[in-house]
C-alpha cells in the first residue's frame, strides 16, 4: 500500500515534499468550480515558494494524517472572523470519523500552503469545502483499504470510530490512524472525487461546537499581525499625503533626523520614521514639514453622483429576455426611480496592519490580509525580488469585509525592513484606516418596470452604476428584462470615476441593487394596492424564494396590509453567493425623523449548514452591521481629500441600535453549503426602506436613511 | 521625562522606567508584551483599548502611563485564574459573541467592570454600559446575551 502513487504524485519531489511535511499521508486537491476559476489563474511560480517546492502545481490545497494520526489542513483560505476555521475543520473531522481536536488548520501562509486566490465572496465552504470534503474521504478510502490489509478482513467490515479502525464489532482487532501511517510517505493527488458521506451520516457537520478560535480570542493569546514581536522590532509611521492624488513638493525631515532613536528613510517617495516605540515614531513623524501639491476638486459626496453618471463607462448588456418595448407596452401601470448609495468603509476594529523581517536573503511579512497570495505577488514585484524569497503568514484577521484584499501597509513595511535590514511594523492609525480604505463604490441604480393590468410585472429595464449585477439577477417573473451594468465595484473603468480608491464591500454591489429592486417592488404593490409580500408572492415562482418568504412571514406573525399601514413593517428579499434570505424589519419613527429599529426577522436557505449556529452567528452580524449603511454610515470628501476620519464622524451600528435579531435557517438538506458571510446583509437595506415607507408614507431612495433625507423627502411628498 | 512607576499589573507589583507621558497601551503592548489590549481608533471611541484600573474601565490608548501609579491594573491576560476562564470569558465563548476575536478583550474588560459595579445588570443596563465599544463583525446582540447569563448568576 505504501508503494501506491499516482502519476501526478510520481512527478513531484516526493521525498523533500514529505520531508518538509513531515510523513504520514498526503492528499492534494483541486477545487474545481467556475467561482474558483473566475477569480483567475494562479501565476507561475507562486505558492509553494519554501520548502514547500515540489507539490503539484494544480492543487488548492492538501491535507496530511500526521504519523501521530492528527489531521492537518493546509488551506490559502484566512479566518476573519466568519468562522471558517471551525467550520472546515468540522468538514475534514466529519468525513474522517476523527474529533474536531484532531484536525489544524493552517491557513494562509504562502511557504505552506497552495496557491488561493483569497477568502472573499463567501466561497471558503460552498466552494473550498467540497473539495476538502472530497479528500477527507479520499483519505478515509486510503486508510480502510491499509486497514484491511492489516487487520486481514474485508474491507467493508471495517468500521471507524474517532480515527481508530474496527474490524467489525471485534473491538480487539483495531488499529488507529497513528499506527497506519507511522513511517508512511504516501502522496496522492485527488483525481476521481469519491463520494463524501450523504448527509444522513454526518457527524459533525451540522452540529454547532464552540468556534476553535474561541478560547484564544477571550483569553487574548490569539495573536494579530500587530502583536508580534521579534527582538529590535521597529515601529514605522509613513509620512501621508493630505489628498488622493496629491504630490509631494518639499520634505524637511531635519527635525525627524535629530529625534533621539528615530531612523528616517527616504526613498523612492517612501518617507518614514521608525522607532522602537511607536508613540515616538509618531512624534517624530510630526516634525516633518512636508508640502504637497494637491490637485483642486470640487467633488464631494452630495455632486459625486451627477460625475459619476457623466464619466460612466458604456454599459454591459447582462440578462436579456423578451423585448423592453413590449412589456412597455404590455404594461397598464410604469414606474420609474433612481437609487442612490454613497461611499462606505469597511471600518474593521483592527487598522491594516504588516510586520517584515528579512532573513538570510528571505523576507516574511505577516500580513491583516484576505490575500496572501496575491500580497505575495506584488511584494515580490515591488521589491524586485523573487516570490520564492517572499513568505506571507496570514496571522488572525481582525475582520475584513472585502478591504482587507488590498494594502499598502504590507508593501512598505516589506520595503522598509529590505532597507533596514530591521523587523518592521507598518500598522495604520485610524485616520490612515479610512484614508486609505478601498470603500464600498457610490452607485448609482435606475429602474422602469411596468405591471400589466392583472399586476403581474410585465418590464424590468435595470441599469446600474459602478455597483455590478450581484444580487440583480432578476427572479421575479418578468417576461420583459433587461440588465445594463455601467462599470462595477471592482472600478470605475477606464476613466478613473472615483477620486480615491473603491473595491469590493460585504456583499460587493449587491447592497444597492437590493435595496433599489425591493424599494421597487414595493413601490408597485403600494400603487396597485396589494400588500407587499402578496405581491411578492403573485410574481415569483422560484421555490427556494417562495419558502424563505413565507417562512419569514410566519415566524414573524405577519398579517397582509396595503402600505403604508402606519405600523412599520417591511420586507425584502434576495439572493447572494447562492443563499435565499427574506428578511421583515419592524421600525418605529420618531419626530426628528430617526429610525429606530425594532425586530428584524430573517430567514435563510443556505443548503446544508455545516455549523448552524456559525452560520445564524453571520446572519446576525449581516443584519447589525447592514444597519450601518441602511441608517448612518457615509464617507465625506473633497475631491481626494478624505473629510472622516474616525468613529465621530463614521457612525458605525452601535449596542443602542441592536434590534431583536431572529434569524434562521429554512433547512435544504438537497442542497450542498452555499454562501453564508454575506447574503444576509443584502435585504437589510431594502426592509428598512420599506419599512419607513409603511410607517409614514414616506419613500427615501437614497442609503443612508438619515433623518435629514428623510424630512426632505416627508416635505416633498 | 523619564520616570520610575509602580504599580499592581494582573495582581503582580510591577516597576517600570520609562516616559511617563507615554501611553499606557502602548506600554502595555511594547515594553510589557501584553499585547491582548487593542489599539482601534486612539481617541476613546471604540474601546478595544479598555483595561480595568482599580475596578474602572478605562482607555487605555490616551492615558499617560503615569496616571496608574500606585494603582491596580487589570488587563484581559489577567482575567483567567491559570486555566480557570472567567466566567465572562467562558461566556463570550460559549454564547458565540466572539468573531474575528480583536474588540473581543476591550469587550470583556468592559463588561467585567460593568459587573464589578453592577452584579446584577439589567439587559437595559448593559446595553447602555457597553454603548462605546465598537463591534464591526456585529456580534452585539450575543455580546449582550453573554453578559446577561452572567450578569443572572
Amino acid at each position: 500500500m505504501g508503494k501506491t502513487e499516482s502519476s501526478i504524485a510520481a512527478k513531484l519531489d516526493r521525498r523533500d515534499f514529505m520531508k518538509f511535511v513531515g510523513g504520514g499521508l498526503v492528499i492534494f486537491f483541486t477545487v474545481e468550480s467556475p467561482a474558483e476559476a473566475a477569480q483567475g489563474a494562479r501565476p507561475k511560480g507562486f505558492g509553494f515558494g519554501g520548502p514547500g517546492g515540489g507539490a503539484p502545481p494544480d492543487v488548492n490545497a492538501y491535507l496530511r494524517i500526521g504519523e501521530d494520526g492528527k489531521i492537518t489542513v493546509f488551506t490559502g483560505k484566512i479566518e476573519q472572523g466568519q468562522g471558517n476555521m471551525t467550520a472546515l475543520a468540522q468538514m475534514a473531522a466529519d468525513e474522517l470519523d476523527v474529533p474536531l481536536e484532531s484536525v489544524h488548520m493552517i491557513m494562509g501562509d504562502t511557504d505552506l500552503c497552495p496557491w488561493d486566490m483569497g477568502t472573499f465572496g463567501s466561497m471558503s465552504i460552498r466552494i473550498f469545502g467540497p473539495a476538502l470534503r472530497s479528500a477527507a474521504a479520499e483519505a478515509r478510502a486510503v486508510l480502510l483499504e491499509m486497514a484491511a490489509e492489516q487487520l486481514k478482513v474485508d474491507k467493508g467490515r471495517l468500521k471507524i470510530e474517532k480515527g481508530v479502525i474496527y474490524s467489525g464489532s471485534d473491538r480487539q482487532s483495531r488499529v488507529t490512524y497513528a499506527q497506519l501511517t507511522k513511517g508512511q510517505k504516501i502522496t496522492r493527488k485527488l483525481e476521481q472525487k469519491p463520494a463524501p458521506k450523504p448527509v444522513s451520516q454526518f457527524t459533525l457537520i451540522g452540529q454547532s461546537p464552540v468556534r476553535v478560535d474561541a478560547i484564544e480570542k477571550v483569553t487574548g493569546k490569539a495573536r494579530f499581525t500587530g502583536d508580534l514581536r521579534f527582538p529590535g522590532l521597529m515601529y514605522a509611521k509613513v509620512l501621508r499625503p493630505p489628498a488622493h492624488g496629491a504630490t509631494l513638493k518639499s520634505a524637511d525631515t531635519s527635525e525627524a533626523d535629530k529625534y533621539p532613536g528615530a531612523t528616517v528613510i527616504n526613498q523612492d517617495g517612501l518617507i518614514a520614521v521608525l522607532h522602537e516605540d511607536p508613540e515616538a515614531a509618531e512624534k517624530a513623524l510630526d516634525t516633518i514639514k512636508a508640502e504637497f501639491d494637491v490637485p483642486e476638486s470640487t467633488l464631494d459626496e452630495n455632486n459625486i453622483f451627477e460625475h459619476l453618471v457623466k464619466v460612466a463607462a458604456k454599459p454591459q448588456e447582462l440578462e436579456r429576455k423578451g423585448d423592453l418595448a413590449a412589456g412597455e407596452k404590455a404594461s397598464a401601470t410604469l414606474f420609474e426611480a433612481e437609487y442612490l448609495n454613497g461611499y462606505g468603509a469597511h471600518a474593521s476594529i483592527e487598522t491594516h496592519t504588516a510586520v517584515a523581517k528579512m532573513e538570510g536573503g528571505k523576507l516574511t511579512v505577516w500580513i491583516s490580509t484576505q490575500t496572501p497570495f496575491p500580497a505575495q505577488q506584488e511584494i515580490a514585484r515591488t521589491l524586485g525580488m523573487q516570490p520564492d524569497k517572499v513568505r506571507v503568514i496570514t496571522p488572525y484577521v481582525g475582520g475584513g469585509f472585502g478591504g482587507k484584499s488590498t494594502g499598502l501597509q504590507a508593501l512598505e513595511a516589506a520595503r522598509l525592513a529590505k532597507i533596514t535590514g530591521k523587523p518592521v511594523q507598518v500598522s495604520y492609525n485610524r485616520a490612515e484606516e479610512f484614508f486609505y480604505d478601498s470603500f464600498r463604490p457610490a452607485a448609482i441604480v435606475r429602474i422602469k418596470s411596468g405591471v400589466d393590468a392583472n399586476g403581474k410585472m410585465c418590464l424590468w429595464d435595470y441599469h446600474v452604476y459602478y455597483a455590478g449585477s450581484r444580487a440583480a439577477e432578476q427572479f421575479y417573473d418578468v417576461p420583459h428584462n433587461l440588465m445594463r451594468t455601467y462599470g462595477s465595484w471592482m472600478g470605475g473603468g477606464a476613466t478613473k470615476a472615483h477620486p480615491f480608491a473603491t473595491g469590493a464591500w460585504r456583499a460587493p454591489g449587491a447592497n444597492i441593487n437590493v435595496f433599489a429592486r425591493e424599494s421597487q417592488i414595493d413601490i408597485m404593490a403600494a400603487r396597485l394596492k396589494v400588500d407587499p409580500l402578496e405581491f411578492r408572492l403573485k410574481n415569483c415562482s422560484d421555490a427556494r424564494m417562495r419558502r424563505v418568504l413565507e417562512a419569514a412571514a410566519e415566524r414573524f406573525g405577519y398579517k397582509p396590509a396595503v402600505g403604508p399601514s402606519g405600523r412599520g413593517i417591511g420586507i425584502a428579499c434576495g439572493i447572494d453567493a447562492e443563499s435565499y434570505v427574506a428578511e421583515i424589519a419592524e421600525i418605529s419613527v420618531d419626530k426628528g425623523n430617526d429610525i429606530k429599529v425594532r425586530r428584524i426577522v430573517a430567514a435563510q436557505d443556505m443548503g446544508v449548514a455545516v455549523n448552524p449556529t456559525g452560520a445564524i452567528m453571520q446572519m446576525e452580524g449581516c443584519i447589525m452591521m447592514g444597519l450601518g449603511y441602511t441608517l448612518s454610515e457615509d464617507i465625506r470628501f473633497k475631491g481626494g481629500k478624505i473629510l472622516t476620519a474616525n468613529f465621530d464622524d463614521y457612525s458605525v451600528p452601535k449596542f443602542s441600535n441592536l434590534p431583536e435579531i431572529d434569524a434562521f435557517l429554512v433547512r435544504n438538506d438537497d442542497l450542498p453549503p452555499k454562501g453564508g458571510g454575506e447574503p444576509a446583509i443584502v435585504p437589510v437595506g431594502g426592509a428598512i426602506a420599506n419599512a419607513l415607507f409603511d410607517a409614514i408614507g414616506v419613500r427615501v431612495f437614497q442609503m443612508p436613511l438619515t433623518p435629514e433625507r428623510i424630512a426632505r423627502a416627508a416635505k416633498n411628498a | 521625562m523619564t520616570e520610575t512607576i509602580t504599580f499592581k499589573l494582573n495582581g503582580k507589583s510591577t516597576t517600570i522606567t520609562v516616559d511617563g507621558d507615554r501611553k499606557l497601551l502602548w506600554v502595555l503592548r511594547t515594553d510589557l508584551g501584553l499585547t491582548g489590549t487593542k489599539y482601534g481608533c486612539g481617541r476613546y471611541l471604540c474601546g478595544a483599548c479598555t483595561v480595568v484600573i482599580d475596578r474602572e474601565a478605562v482607555r487605555s490608548c490616551m492615558l499617560p502611563v503615569r496616571e496608574v501609579r500606585g494603582k491596580e491594573v487589570t488587563t484581559i491576560e489577567g482575567l483567567a485564574k491559570g486555566d480557570q476562564l472567567h466566567p465572562l470569558q467562558k461566556a463570550f465563548a460559549e454564547h458565540g459573541a466572539v468573531q474575528c476575536g480583536f474588540c473581543t478583550p476591550g469587550m470583556i474588560m468592559n463588561a467585567y467592570a460593568l459587573l464589578l459595579r453592577n452584579p446584577k445588570a439589567t439587559r437595559e443596563q448593559i446595553i447602555a454600559g457597553m454603548e462605546d465599544n465598537l463591534c464591526r463583525c456585529s456580534a452585539h446582540q450575543r455580546i449582550v446575551k453573554a453578559i446577561e447569563s452572567v450578569a443572572a448568576r
